[in-house]
């Protein structure tokens, strides 16, 4: 570890802190829905949209009926997706003429793109013309982030409402975030990345004769303003197969630093603005500082182990650091760092090959996962997702001092823990139950490229990172089979349905109730003490169930590697 | 059920509306504007010779595998910096083949008269294409290059840290080399 790893990280928590108020300001706008500077010059796009689509944007909806009306619209537009990719042959912007894509395939990509998880069993300058990537899955990049956006503005207002048959509607917010968040910021940002080096045109190659006289094909296409909302969505899934790692997506150091920092910052404003619309924004400060230790230890552990590097390696007589699959201008730390952030967050996309990590650095990224994504958190996802966790903590508090929970204002009652344990204990049941099966039948055990314990590493992050809807890969698994194309699509549904739905009963079941305010017995849910009470919640519920799947991974990798042995 | 009747046509509609605005215009938007304020690096950073024919990419790495030149790291890009194909060896630290092939090449590099190898000149890189070689891999060739060039090696060291690239602010990433530019420098001086 370097002094300048750690600047990097300072520097890296430091920019989003500042970030954080303006962000969550500019989110509250949206979540109220006020006018913005914006609405200017987009407004009459918003109305537009309403009119043709034929929806009073102030009529609200029951939590049942946004939660039909985003299931509904999820289903159609990955309908469409899933039309542009098996059409791609027969449609224009595809100068290679590459052929559609089959139907499991096809299947599997609609739904990860669809569910925010952008998990790719394909290579995308291989597999997919220009327009499949800009109209097939780039859409799904922004309206997939809008749509958790919009999830969690409707617990938001769960929690704030009193006595509230309604938690908003869904396509005003929907329609919003799009509008004046994500296609604005996108602009500018693609327009940075592309003066950073990336590319942004219709020609989808050019050849080179490189100065040993071979020929070489370089891939183009619209790759920046790809690059920009895969990041700023949480997205993840890369133009490129090597998706973060290739100097066409991510050129530079500062580029890279600029797409860590795009991942989270939503993020962090939905902290803040969860404080706002329940009235005290210490309380998203301190879902923040749970968050920002969970974020802290991971790097520290990723950091460390990638710096300590390969003692196998070493032995060879190559000292340092495990630079196997990592670029140079990123380095040891960026690379460690950026695998932390895209983790905690249910990003997904890559700056260097996890699957040559070494076990404890990919046990991170792992681990990150199967606490549910909490740590920051897709735009929308973690922040809903962390709430869960805070119902049941405030749940396990209310129960030790033996008096009803109240969190924010609200009785916590049986119902809301009800739910939130459903949420919480389905995401294992699918991941280990997935992994248990791809482990023992032989379609399953035909994916992964490295054997012994590593090989198992393989199959559970690509549950783990399914049903998390992240989208990273152990990427030596050789995924592009009807079986785990069918399972791994079936698991990153589940997955997405599993979390929201409990999650949209809680956000009207709270919204339905009275405003309890804060009495002397009430446990105060910003100080210290929450703070520890959150984080040993989200290790104990989140973490416990993997230990074993872990020990059988990454654990018996380290010790195998430790000693030296080989697969 | 009255939800699901009602969310049909606002479904329909806004998938519509949203590919036509997120899917076609945004891209061609920014495709459009780029082409005219950064021509040069939306289409790829190409580099041409002085006959205009393209010779690779500023941004994208290419193989250098001859002694003349200095080498670029392992690729697993197809057959190695594929422009269709990147991607990483996805290797584990437990892998026998990766430990056979990190000996192969450290064996090659002592035979060259390296000493100590950086790690990075026997290791793959993320995506297959990378265009830079840590400075130490970089000068560690500096003998050879000489060698085979007749030049002398303390200019082609020099040569080496006239093309170290910084991290930005001295912080973000790694001190690098470009490899493409390096080689294109090193012809230059002496063809």
């Amino acid at each position: 570890m370097t002094i300048q790893g750690w600047l990097l990280i300072a520097a890296f928590l430091g920019i989003l802190l500042a970030l954080t108020k303006p962000m969550g300001l500019w989110l509250h706008a949206l979540y109220e829905g006020r006018r913005t500077p914006l609405h200017l010059a987009l407004g009459p796009v918003e109305r537009g949209f309403y009119r043709l689509s034929g929806i009073d944007p102030d009529r609200e909806q029951s939590w049942r009926g946004y939660a039909i009306h985003m299931l509904i619209f999820s289903a159609v537009t990955t309908l469409f997706t899933y039309a542009v990719l098996r059409l791609q042959a027969f449609l224009p912007l595809n100068t290679p003429g590459l052929a559609g894509i089959g139907p499991d395939g096809a299947f599997n990509t609609a739904i990860s793109f669809a569910t925010n998880t952008n998990w790719q069993w394909y290579s995308g300058e291989a597999a997919m013309s220009n327009l499949s990537q800009m109209l097939g899955l780039a859409i799904h990049n922004f309206l997939s982030a809008a749509v958790g956006i919009s999830l969690a503005f409707a617990l938001f207002r769960g929690f704030a409402r009193r006595e509230s048959g309604t938690i908003g509607n869904f396509w005003a917010d929907l329609t919003r975030v799009t509008l004046y968040l994500l296609l604005p910021i996108c602009v500018v940002y693609a327009l940075v990345l592309i003066a950073g080096g990336v590319p942004q045109t219709l020609t989808q190659q050019v050849t080179a004769t490189t100065l040993e006289g071979a020929q070489q094909t370089i891939a183009l296409g619209p790759v920046a303003s790809q690059e920009a909302i895969k990041m700023l969505g949480t997205n993840g899934g890369g133009f490129y197969n090597g998706n973060s790692a290739h100097p066409f997506e991510n050129p530079s150091d500062w580029t890279n630093l600029l797409q860590m920092l795009s991942i989270f910052t939503i993020g962090f404003g939905l902290t803040w603005l969860f404080g706002k619309a329940v009235g005290n924004t210490r309380q998203g400060w301190a879902i923040l500082s749970a968050m920002i230790v969970l974020f802290l230890v991971g790097v520290t552990v990723a950091y460390g182990a990638e710096a300590t590097g390969n003692p196998v390696l070493h032995q060879l007589g190559v000292p340092g650091g495990n630079m196997e699959g990592k670029e140079v201008r990123f380095g040891i730390a960026a690379s460690a760092l950026f695998s932390v952030v895209t983790t905690a967050a249910s990003c997904g996309a890559v700056n260097a090959m996890l699957d040559s990590f070494t076990p404890l650095g990919g046990l991170v990224p792992l681990f990150n996962m199967q606490l549910g994504e909490v740590v920051v958190g897709g735009v929308g996802a973690g922040i809903y997702g962390f709430l869960l966790f805070a119902i049941l903590a405030v749940f396990v508090a209310g129960l030790m001092v033996g008096r009803t929970p109240e969190y924010v204002g609200k009785k916590i009652e049986a119902r809301e823990v009800k739910l939130a344990v459903l949420a919480i204990a389905v995401l294992p049941l699918i991941i280990l139950g997935g992994t248990a099966v791809a482990s023992v039948v032989p379609a399953g055990l035909a994916g992964p490229l490295n054997n012994g314990p590593h090989g198992f590493s393989e199959i559970l992050y690509a549950f783990t990172s399914s049903v998390g809807n992240n989208g990273s890969a152990f990427a030596g698994l050789t995924a592009g089979t009807p079986f785990y194309n069918g399972l791994l699509g079936v698991a990153m549904w589940l997955g997405r349905l599993f979390v929201i739905v409990p999650m949209l009963a809680i956000a009207g079941s709270l919204a339905a109730k009275k405003h309890t305010p804060a009495s002397a017995g009430s446990f105060p849910t910003t100080g210290g003490l929450w703070i520890g009470l959150l984080i040993g919640i989200i290790l104990i519920l989140g973490g416990l169930t993997f230990l074993p799947s872990l020990a059988l991974g990454p654990i018996a990798d380290h010790l195998s590697m430790i000693r030296g042995q080989l697969f | 059920m009255n939800s699901l009747s009602s969310s049909l046509r606002p479904a329909l509609v806004m998938t519509v509306l949203f590919a036509l605005l997120l899917g076609i215009a945004y891209p061609l938007a920014i495709t459009g504007i780029s082409q005219m304020v950064f021509p040069g690096q939306a289409n790829g950073s190409l580099i041409r010779d002085s006959k205009g024919v393209v010779i690779g990419s500023g941004v994208q790495g290419q193989a250098f595998t001859t002694d003349r030149y200095f080498q670029t790291r392992p690729s697993a890009a197809g057959k190695g910096y594929d422009g269709f194909a990147s991607a990483g060896s996805n290797l584990g630290p437990t892998s026998s083949v990766l430990v056979e092939r990190v000996k192969a090449d450290v064996a090659r590099r002592h035979g060259e008269g390296v000493g100590i190898v950086p790690a990075d000149l026997v290791t793959a890189s993320g995506s297959g294409l990378d265009p830079d070689l840590s400075p130490a891999a970089a000068l560690a060739q500096a003998p050879r290059v000489a060698q085979t060039r007749g030049l002398p090696e303390a200019r082609v060291r020099q040569l080496v840290a006239a093309h170290v690239e910084q991290p930005t602010l001295g912080f973000m990433g790694d001190p690098h080399v470009n490899v493409l530019a390096l080689n294109r420098a090193l012809d230059a001086l002496r063809p």
